[in-house]
């Protein structure tokens, strides 16, 4: 039981940080109809800007502010100057984010050198519970906290809110949107900068959760990310979330029970999707909630 | 006064030359209607006034003012609603967040537009929270209109609202369409003469990218030459 337990704990945490790089990734595919291979970029320039404002400041909160505000500045950089010309061009979105994701990795160098960096825990979330026998991680269970308010605000921001529904409208129509008066391009940054501040978000919390970060740690969660994006749907927020939870508690059991077999799970997992539901878990046109 | 003024429009899409030198007019509180085979550039026009493809010379007039050149979401917030020929139906939204999406940008009395919408089609309050894809035909094509009329009641571009509808549902629209002369003007695009040559102040006959004839539509109906000429009806 206890093992269990732990699994499922470990599973669901990994599987909510990798929703947090998802959920941008999905909602820009969705809306712009953009392949961002940068957003791995992203994600590891907040898992190192982080992991150095926590360790200049010693104040975890500031160093998720400010990995969340480093993300979204690159993020309105890459939007306006990479993303923006190539709209509409499958081919050079997929070269210029590419290269977008290998100059972002890269530069991570120029500033924290080649090598990877020790990431401590905060004080306040070093530990653990017990229940019964069975020990549970501080840290695991407020990744858990904090991926699920988010997943909760994006919802209610997505199903709620003025934005949202333009936002679920330019989904299905960019067209149609753009003749009701929305000025899409707005829109377009708008969602971009939530994803990258997501993505960088992921990224700050992932780094005292794997205990060190290095700069290629980018294409390796992008990469899990668009597996996750594919099975859920592309364009489907709740369908990033039950696939990011899938591969993340799938992902924990194999690791223990079959651990050879582990890597070759995720590709096991998007065949099978992809052979009985090409559109994803919940790939409606339109189910952007 | 003519509320719409294009003049000389030519627009390409890829490498294919549309519009030719289209040049018409709308007039206030009437409804034009523009006639014209499949592939004459009727759509064409729509999507150029709108500024989806803008025209590479000529210009758009709207309110005597310039808006050819300027992005589709400034267009529209000029008060012009748009209906596509395939309803640009947002089929995971309700009827009730499609036209509170209307209301967001719209000019002017937006309650009462809503209300008056409601009236006119009684069946959008009966599947308000109902999802847009799950609507009949017919029904979205009403949809369609009132979510146009809501955001802009200045002037509807409404491109081809009887294409797949049944002849009753063809009509009750076009008695909606009249009555919404009352309170705004119209472009209607469409190719079902009998239908739109009842409620058609003015006509214009579009082929292969030219303006080949316009004027009354109480002309047109006696002008049998020019209706099997052009719209291939004896």
């Amino acid at each position: 039981m206890e093992v269990f337990i732990n699994l499922l704990v470990n599973g669901v945490s990994t599987g909510l940080l990798i929703f947090l790089l998802a959920a941008g990734l999905t909602l820009i595919f969705g809306l712009m109809s953009v392949l961002n291979f940068a957003h791995g970029g992203l994600f590891v320039w907040g898992a190192f800007s982080g992991a150095w404002i926590f360790k200049e400041t010693n104040s975890f909160l500031l160093a998720i502010a400010g990995a969340v505000a480093v993300g979204m500045v690159l993020g309105w950089v890459l939007e306006r100057f990479l993303i923006r010309p190539v709209y509409g061009n499958h081919v050079r979105q997929l070269l210029i984010t590419l290269g977008g994701m290998l100059v972002l990795s890269e530069s991570i160098k120029i500033f924290w050198g080649p090598n990877p960096i020790r990431v401590n825990l905060p004080a306040w979330l070093e530990g653990s519970y017990q229940f019964d026998g069975i020990i549970i991680i501080k840290y695991r269970v407020f990744v858990i906290v904090v991926g699920l308010l988010l997943y909760l605000a994006l919802w209610l921001l997505l199903s709620r809110t003025q934005i949202g529904l333009m936002i679920r409208a330019g989904v299905l129509d960019k067209e149609m949107v753009q003749a009701l008066g929305i000025n899409v391009k707005g829109l377009f940054t708008f969602v971009f900068l939530l994803g990258a501040g997501l993505a960088a978000l992921g990224g700050a919390l992932l780094a005292p959760y794997s205990g060190v970060v290095f700069a290629e740690m980018g294409m390796q969660y992008a990469i899990l990310a668009f597996i996750v994006v594919i099975i859920g749907g592309m364009g489907s927020l709740q369908g990033s979330a039950l696939a990011s939870l899938i591969v993340g508690v799938a992902g924990a059991f194999m690791a223990y029970y079959m651990p050879d077999l582990s890597l070759a799970l995720n590709m096991l997992l998007l065949a099978i999707v992809l052979l009985v539901k090409p559109t994803g878990l919940l790939g409606e046109k339109g189910s952007a909630v | 006064m003519s509320l719409l003024k294009l003049d000389n429009l030519e627009t390409y899409l890829g490498q294919y030359h549309i519009l030719q030198g289209v040049s018409m007019s709308v007039e206030e509180g009437s409804i034009t209607v523009l006639f014209g085979r499949n592939g004459a550039g009727k759509t064409t026009t729509l999507r150029t006034i709108m500024g989806f493809n803008p025209s590479t010379t000529g210009s758009v007039h709207y309110h005597n003012q310039k808006i050819s050149g300027i992005p589709t979401h400034l267009i529209s917030r000029k008060g012009i609603g748009y209906v596509p020929e395939n309803q640009g139906i947002f089929s995971a939204l309700t009827v009730e967040e499609t036209l509170n999406l209307a209301k967001s940008k719209s000019t002017g009395e937006t309650e009462e537009k809503m209300e008056w919408m409601l009236e006119l089609f009684p069946d959008l309050k009966k599947f308000w929270r109902k999802k847009s894809g799950l609507l009949s035909g017919g029904q979205k094509q009403m949809l369609a209109i009132a979510r146009a009329y809501i955001n802009g009641d200045g002037l509807l571009l409404i491109d081809e609202p009887s294409k797949g509808l049944s002849p009753i549902m063809v009509e009750k629209l076009m008695e909606s369409i009249l009555k919404m002369k009352e309170k705004t003007t119209i472009l209607l695009v469409e190719q079902n003469f009998l239908m739109a040559s009842e409620i058609g102040d003015y006509f214009y006959i579009m082929d292969d990218g030219k303006i080949v004839h316009d004027g009354l539509m109480q002309d047109l109906k006696e002008d049998k030459e020019t209706c099997q000429k052009y719209l291939g009806i004896a």
